[in-house]
């Protein structure tokens, strides 16, 4: 794999030899084990890692909290207290699992933002992005189906809230959100389906992780300079190279000590912080919680959803050439999509040669500025939409879309990138500078 | 193997379209059930319509109840209330049209929202136009009528928008008398 020159694996036994005519699955572990990694990778290349680590804890903890659960609308609260007062180690269980939804987002936030400041999306890595940006959807899908399963009022009601997008669709939305609810309002129906996709998904999921690190292994991985590892020969690989297995394992495992560090601080501390206390509350289709906020990790673009209301002149615009098709309603919903499906077409809307942000001036201000523009539209999903909050809300999705469809593509062509280091080994001496080689070891 | 070379509108032609469209159909058939199985049930289906005792309703009171998931108000509204809702014009209400399920397309009067002639009875749907949160009844807000915390929408005694972010009236459910005791909805 890579098309970067290491060495392979060889059976040298003979059983090993009889195992690899039939089945070569000793020379995938070594070489996806053993792939040729690029040695300047810095400290935000650890949340590859971190991710697969909560994949894994949330459906193993996840299984074992279906032992418990009843999917029901008459028991389905009280087999969660079930879990956090009867069962052994249940509130554990339960803590583990909804916190480690809180890193897993956590952690594909920062990969992400990793990959739009490196650049990772660009040519030939379009297709690992790509598939990265399913996962994310995945991701946010099955988080909203499995906060609707313990059936409390926030559960409820961010179910109504959410599947009233659909029913914005023009036309066809009460059919549709009809279809997926199973009924006419939230019910038994809805929780039935929400729980099998909940278990479903993960393993949807698993999969696309897999192509995920397939693709990345083909291309090799991008790193903090942006330039290709040479290809050379197996020498000059070397030279900017070392094996995924040991040394990034080690370093990637230590990073993932000192993060559930903190996770576990959360578990065993503060395990509701992130939590909205009306969600301790059974699910009444009668009584509304006075703020409905979804959970922290979808407020960007629940913000961008209530960033457009009627008296926007863009909406206003839609509403008129659309002949009243498209309401702030449809329009709100449409933007909270685009602002995730813009992300998709970024490595064709990056115009830039240069890969890494490291060496492009004006591109640093545009991206922090996206980065600051993230935690403000954060923010302002949080808030109650009153005040100054759907101004600020209709900047920072107008941000939002510019970085992608304006500033990006305009950059390419205006911005003088700095110089560029010639090769990886180039980019890690002058961090690192190598010893004098007269000089001799330690004495 | 010559014969094989052009085969254009051959039998074989006709055998790949008619195999092609068959398993196509055949696919199609076997997905719709699976497609199907997610609408709703023939037991949630019956629940579609529900009749509702109104004898235990005082003058001045409402009662909430449950129908297709969502609260219904069922008011019965003082003279007041209804002296209040019909004084009102109806040019200058945010919603003009009635949003009423058994008088499609007329204009916002208290007449046609009200399910009587002499308007004791107001019946419609418990869920803000806005987001869908519930309103608060018995006379809040400032017109006297409904209350929804979440976002400070205002509803007269006829239910009708009068301030805050909600776009239209509540709307009014297919609603009838079966006698003077029992209102069917659905």
């Amino acid at each position: 794999m890579a098309g970067i020159p290491h060495d392979h694996y060889e059976p040298k036994t003979g059983f090993e030899k009889w195992l690899h005519a039939r089945l070569p699955i000793a020379s995938l572990i070594y070489d996806t084990l053993t792939i040729p990694t690029p040695k300047n990778l810095n400290w935000m290349w650890i949340w590859g890692i971190v991710l697969a680590f909560c994949l894994a804890l949330q459906i193993i903890t996840g299984i074992v909290l279906v032992m418990h659960y009843t999917p029901h609308v008459d028991m389905a609260f009280d087999s969660v207290q079930h879990i956090m007062r009867d069962v052994n180690g249940g509130w554990a269980l339960r803590y583990l699992h909804m916190n480690g939804a809180s890193l897993f987002f956590f952690a594909v936030y920062l990969h992400i933002f990793r990959g739009l400041y490196y650049g990772s999306y660009k040519a030939p890595r379009e297709i690992t992005w790509i598939i990265g940006m399913l996962i994310y959807l995945a991701m946010m899908a099955t988080g909203f189906l499995g906060y609707v399963l313990p059936w409390g009022q926030m559960s409820f009601w961010g179910a109504t809230v959410i599947t009233g997008f659909f029913g914005a669709i023009p036309g066809v939305g009460e059919v549709v959100q009809t279809w997926l609810l199973g009924g006419p309002a939230v019910d038994n129906a809805t929780l039935n389906r929400f729980f099998s996709l909940h278990y479903l998904l993960p393993f949807v999921l698993a999969a696309l992780v897999i192509v995920h690190i397939w693709a990345f292994h083909t291309t090799g991985n991008n790193n903090p300079s942006g330039v290709e590892v040479r290809r050379g020969s197996k020498e000059e690989a070397k030279k900017d190279t070392l094996p995924f297995w040991p040394y990034f394992v080690v370093k990637d495992l230590f990073a993932l000590g000192v993060v559930l560090l903190v996770f576990f601080a959360f578990v065993y501390f503060q395990p509701e912080y992130l939590a909205h206390p009306d969600n301790n509350i059974e699910a009444n289709p009668l009584v509304t919680p006075a703020h409905i906020v979804p959970e922290w990790y979808y407020l960007p673009f629940y913000a961008i959803l209530r960033a457009f209301t009627a008296d926007v002149w863009a909406v206003q615009l839609a509403s008129l050439v659309t002949g009243g098709i498209v309401d702030a309603k449809f329009f709100g919903v449409v933007a909270m999509f685009g602002a995730i499906v813009v992300m998709v077409f970024i490595p064709w809307l990056d115009t830039s040669n240069v890969r890494s942000g490291k060496y492009r001036p004006s591109f640093k201000w545009w991206f922090w500025l996206l980065a600051l523009d993230f935690v403000v539209l954060t923010w302002c999903g949080s808030q109650p939409a009153e005040g100054m909050v759907p101004v600020i809300s209709l900047i920072g999705a107008s941000y939002w879309f510019g970085y992608f469809l304006i500033v990006l593509p305009l950059l390419g062509v205006l911005e003088k990138p700095l110089p560029v280091p010639a090769s990886i080994e180039e980019d890690f001496d002058a961090h690192y500078p190598p010893k004098d080689a007269n000089a001799s070891p330690a004495e | 193997m010559s014969h094989a070379e052009d085969n254009a509108g051959t039998r074989r032609d006709f055998l790949y379209v008619a195999t092609a469209a068959t398993g196509a159909i055949a696919g199609g058939a076997a997905v719709w059930p699976l497609v199907d199985q997610m609408n709703p049930s023939a037991d949630v289906l019956a629940l579609a319509a529900v009749e509702v005792d109104i004898s235990g309703v005082e003058l001045g009171t409402q009662i909430t109840v449950k129908w297709r998931g969502k609260p219904v108000f069922i008011r019965r509204r003082t003279e007041a209330e209804v002296a209040d809702a019909r004084a009102q014009e109806i040019a200058d209400l945010p919603d003009g049209l009635s949003r009423n399920t058994n008088a499609p397309g007329t204009d916002a009067s208290d007449e046609n929202r009200a399910m009587d002639e002499t308007g004791e009875w107001l019946v419609m749907m418990g869920v803000c136009t806005h987001l869908g949160c519930v309103p608060l009844g018995n006379s809040s807000g400032d017109f006297g009528g409904w209350f929804c915390p979440c976002h400070g929408s205002h509803y007269d005694t006829s239910g009708r928008i009068r301030k805050g972010p909600a776009p239209e009236n509540l709307p009014v459910p297919t609603a009838a008398f079966i006698d003077t005791n029992t209102i069917k909805l659905g």
